[in-house]
């Protein structure tokens, strides 16, 4: 068992991939317990349908897929945000309308320029082998990034997550904080796309949060406990993607809708017993 | 100097006008009862002096105190019915409204936190899980999050609305010790005629103000009697 874990490390691509995937694991659950929480779930699934949709357009000009990613992203995340703070049923819908029309123009500018190839292959379903060195770079760069200014934020963070309104009213800059956590998850999204895959990133916003909420009923106990449970589903996922030869970002998910089930029965004998 | 005044205000959701030409004013230590039925302009009126919405008309005048010195219990929302919290974590978050730069919070807000709880009579309650409490225990750690924001003055909109007869009454009970004890202004929105009579002025709103001034004098008015005697029951 440990020598087979040895070997597993002492290939450069597991190691990368183990390293990038458990920051980005972390940044993604802790931005998805507000996300969640707010009501803002869809966001994370929309960012990641644009974000394909902006790596190939950018792969069918010849353009460095994530030196346009990034920016449209977060100009998607701006967007997403404001329609999404409408309120309205319409809103949710418009959500819906990007995320599908940003997939489509993604899939028609690949299979216009090169077919979907397995470059474009790996964007959507993910793959371990695609990262390279400077992907480990700056998935590390910006992971911990967002993992700082989520802790110096926390505390506004759970006030703007638990009320909106009384924030505005007692002058915190509301919009401001939504502003960032949509930004965050943008950057961790694009970065975390290319291992997990732009389909399936967006359960890794959703569902650390979800067994965390299970369980626990703090706001603190549940940022941690979602921050780990997703680092322990990652590398779950990841160790049998490689033993079994199944895809990362599909083994990932799966493994989180296990620790998922896992969780909401625990939930539900505590709350029997209470 | 009336610490906040009212001139002609008029306030529109676009075209559609809220409330119009309200003129009022209340003194630093009053506890003003706002009534009115529903949707005669009253939580937009608790908007527009929280500074959430701007008057379309008229102007709404605060002479030393600013908005962020005004605490606030928001009219109840089914929004947190299954927010994982703590009831600390709630009542701390008051404290960020006069903490600018500082990320964390220090052992002042705790103390100031602490003591809040202590006022509301539920530090008891300070480990618990906010989705687990009853109605009434929610409205008093919200009210504590309020006094950690504020310790002058406290805006609430109808803050025992859900509750039982016995807990609304302990709610009414701690909001008029704040007031005699503490001295802190209150203006409350309360359907509650009874809850009314403890305070010391009225402003009954009909999309604009139908009575304004003392609460002896209101209940000989025609408004209150049109309020209690028309029909109209506005239970919540
Ligand atoms: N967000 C909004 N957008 C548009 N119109 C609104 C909005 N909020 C309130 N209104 C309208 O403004 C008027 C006053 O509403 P407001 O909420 O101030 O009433 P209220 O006196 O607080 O009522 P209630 O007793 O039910 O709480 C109503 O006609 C209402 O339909
Ligand atoms: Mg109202």
């Amino acid at each position: 068992m440990l020598e087979s874990i040895a070997v597993m490390f002492s290939y450069g691509f597991m190691a990368r991939a183990f390293i990038v995937g458990i920051l980005t694991s972390l940044c993604l659950a802790l931005l998805g317990v507000s996300l969640v929480l707010k009501r803002y779930s869809m966001i994370g699934d929309g960012l990641s349908h644009v974000g394909f949709g902006a790596v190939a357009v950018a792969m069918a000009l010849g353009a460095a897929p994530l030196a346009v990613a990034v920016p449209v992203v977060m100009i998607a995340a701006f967007l997403l945000l404001m329609i999404s703070d409408d309120g309205s049923f319409r809103g949710d819908a418009a959500v819906a309308v990007i995320s599908s029309s940003a997939l489509a123009i993604g899939v028609m500018s690949a299979s216009l320029s090169s077919g979907i190839n397995s470059d474009v292959h790996s964007y959507l379903f993910g793959s371990v082998l695609a990262m390279s060195k400077s992907d480990v770079m700056l998935s590390v760069a910006v992971s911990v990034a967002v993992l700082l200014l989520y802790v110096i934020c926390y505390n506004r963070i759970f006030a703007i997550t638990f009320d909106e309104t009384f924030g505005r009213a007692t002058g915190l800059k509301v919009d401001k904080y939504n502003t960032l956590l949509a930004m965050l998850t943008a950057v961790t999204v694009v970065v975390g796309m290319r291992m997990m895959g732009a389909l399936l990133i967006s359960s890794l916003v959703i569902f650390p949060a979800l067994s965390a909420m299970r369980v626990f009923s703090s706001f603190r106990s549940v940022v941690i406990c979602s921050a780990l449970v997703s680092a322990v589903g990652f590398c779950i996922g990841i160790a049998a993607s490689y033993w079994l030869n199944t895809p990362a970002g599909a083994s990932v998910v799966i493994a989180n809708l296990v620790i998922f089930l896992t969780f909401s029965t625990v939930g539900a004998v505590l709350k029997t017993n209470e | 100097m009336p610490i906040i005044e009212c001139k002609n205000l008029t306030m529109a959701y676009g075209s559609h006008i809220a409330l119009r030409d309200l003129s009022f004013a209340i003194e630093a230590g009053d506890y003003l009862c706002i009534v009115g039925e529903n949707g005669s302009g009253k939580s937009t009126l608790i908007k527009g002096l929280l500074g959430l919405q701007q008057p379309k008309e008229g102007k709404i005048i605060l002479n030393g105190i600013t908005h962020r010195e005004i605490g606030y219990l928001p009219q109840q929302s089914m929004a947190q019915k299954d927010f994982p919290a703590s009831v600390k974590e709630v009542v701390l978050s008051g404290c960020l409204s006069y903490k600018h730069r500082t990320p964390f919070y220090s052992a002042d807000d705790k103390i100031k936190a602490a003591a809040a709880l202590e006022k509301m009579g539920i530090s008891d309650l300070e480990k618990r899980s906010f989705r687990a409490l009853s109605g009434g225990q929610r409205q008093r750690v919200l009210m504590a999050r309020a006094l950690c924001a504020a310790d002058r003055m406290l805006l609430l909109d109808e803050p025992a609305a859900a509750l039982d007869p016995q807990a609304s009454a302990e709610l009414y009970a701690l909001i008029g010790d704040l007031n005699k004890k503490e001295k802190m202004t209150i203006i409350m929105v309360s359907h509650d005629l009874d809850a009314a009579g403890k305070a010391d002025k009225i402003l009954h709103m009909a999309n604009g103000c139908a009575y304004f001034g003392s609460t002896e004098q209101y209940y000989h008015s025609d408004v209150c009697h049109h309020l209690t005697g028309g029909g109209h029951h506005h239970h919540a």
